[in-house]
């Protein structure tokens, strides 16, 4: 499993992984959201856990249509699938989310602090901010994987997944905005929605890669 | 260990492309099955091992041992496919292989070299040619043991002297007490081998 996860980060670091891309395309949209809403300084701080939420999950997003296909091209999926009696092919699925989650999307994460500044946030909302994305984002990988197993033998199945993917991670946001706001807005809590948060993770943990592994078990042609 | 195919039946998008198709390789038997494109060759291959349901029949292994419960478990599938990462190098392909699919055989620089491709494993596999890529895919048989090769065109793409090779590994494979199932156009060498005949719409 340990190697699985080795080559999988070796390959998004290595050409043509995309691991960068995420990250690029999380600063174009927070870039762009200030030209949009005009420099209402204020506006911004109140909307900026929001954004970066969103353009988050929309940077998840982009890269997930290749967790399975890549493989399926080349052929490895072949063999993931046929070594399942060693490694239950639902643990080879999760291995895989929490490699392409620490290549691909913890990037994000550490990017997002720096682009809160863009927003004009407190520290202390960036730092909510940051940390709900930090246990937040594994469950949109987690669903995401289920729908890039879904999509898998289809040759444009990108934008599909996406939509496939998006009403699902929507508990997600909402639980994730909600904490970030919990710490900077008085009256609203933060560890409640936070802990929800979490749970959703560690649920999602489980459920995603059975469902991908199920899919993936009844796709192979 | 004996590697046992009963009735089976074979589907490609609701249609049947075979059925009722049997057979029992003890083992340092080999099965080579031939036909016409169409035939179902490919799709018998991952019915074995599992890749692609059976529209009707079984497939089992019996005296597999505790290693080698179960066909799936039991078995190398060589597809038309590689398998290998070309922004990896070769060796590291074939580490991870190795890694993964456990059993251990022979370590990575002494498959490469029993394929002819010594001194080349630090290359990444997108470099290699066609020839040498399906060398380097028929190493990875190598790293990690398996009693039942699936072998789906295992020459495609290599030379002569490359083929009476790998004939020679098939050879070595069978008499360590191995099963060999091989779909192919051409002779493969192998002395003594069973043959399946497939045709189309049967």
């Amino acid at each position: 499993m340990w190697s699985l996860f080795l080559r999988d980060m070796r390959l998004s670091i290595r050409a043509g992984g995309g691991a960068l891309i995420g990250v690029i395309f999380f600063l174009a949209v927070i870039v762009t959201i200030p030209f949009g809403v005009g420099p209402d300084l204020n506006l911004l701080a109140r909307i900026g856990p929001a954004i970066l939420w969103i353009a988050a999950l929309l940077a998840c997003l982009l890269g997930l249509d290749r967790l399975f296909q890549a493989d399926r091209e080349d052929g490895s999926l072949d063999l993931l699938v046929l070594n399942g009696d060693r490694h239950m092919l639902a643990l080879t699925v999760l291995t895989k989310c929490l490699a392409h989650w620490t290549g691909s999307v913890l990037p994000l994460v550490v990017a997002a602090p720096l682009l809160g500044l863009f927003m004009n946030m407190a520290p202390l909302g960036i730092g909510a901010t940051a940390l709900t994305l930090l246990v937040g984002t594994p469950a949109i990988t987690f669903i995401g994987a289920a729908g890039a197993a879904v999509a898998v033998a289809l040759p444009r199945g990108g934008l599909l997944i996406s939509v496939l993917v998006l009403p699902l991670t929507i508990p997600v946001l909402i639980f994730g905005v909600s904490a970030s706001y919990g710490a900077v807005a008085d009256p609203a809590p933060f560890l409640q929605p936070f802990l929800i948060l979490a749970a959703l993770t560690l649920f999602l943990a489980v459920l995603g890669p059975l469902a991908a592994a199920l899919a993936l078990r009844h796709g192979t042609d | 260990m004996r590697l046992i195919a009963e009735n089976l039946g074979g589907e490609r998008g609701g249609e049947t492309v075979f059925s009722n198709i049997g057979f029992a390789l003890e083992k340092g038997e080999a099965l080579i099955v031939t036909g016409p494109n169409g035939a179902g060759k490919s799709t018998l291959l991952r019915i074995v091992a599992g890749l692609l349901p059976a529209a009707g029949g079984k497939v089992l292994v019996e005296g597999g041992g505790e290693a080698f419960p179960t066909v799936a478990s039991a078995s190398h599938y060589l597809g038309h496919l590689n398998a290998m990462k070309t922004a990896l190098s070769v060796e590291e392909n074939l580490g991870f292989w190795c890694a993964f699919q456990g059993e251990p055989g022979l370590d990575v620089e002494e498959a490469l070299e029993t394929v002819a491709l010594g001194g080349l494993g630090h290359l990444p596999f997108g470099y290699l040619s066609t020839g040498q890529r399906r060398r380097a895919s028929i190493a990875k048989l190598l790293v990690s043991r398996r009693p039942v090769w699936l072998l789906d065109e295992p020459t495609a793409g290599l030379d002569k002297a490359s083929e009476e090779r790998f004939a020679g590994l098939m050879r070595g494979h069978l008499d360590d007490g191995g099963i060999v199932v091989a779909a192919t156009h051409l002779p493969l060498g192998l002395e003594g081998a069973k043959e399946l005949q497939m045709r189309v719409g049967h």
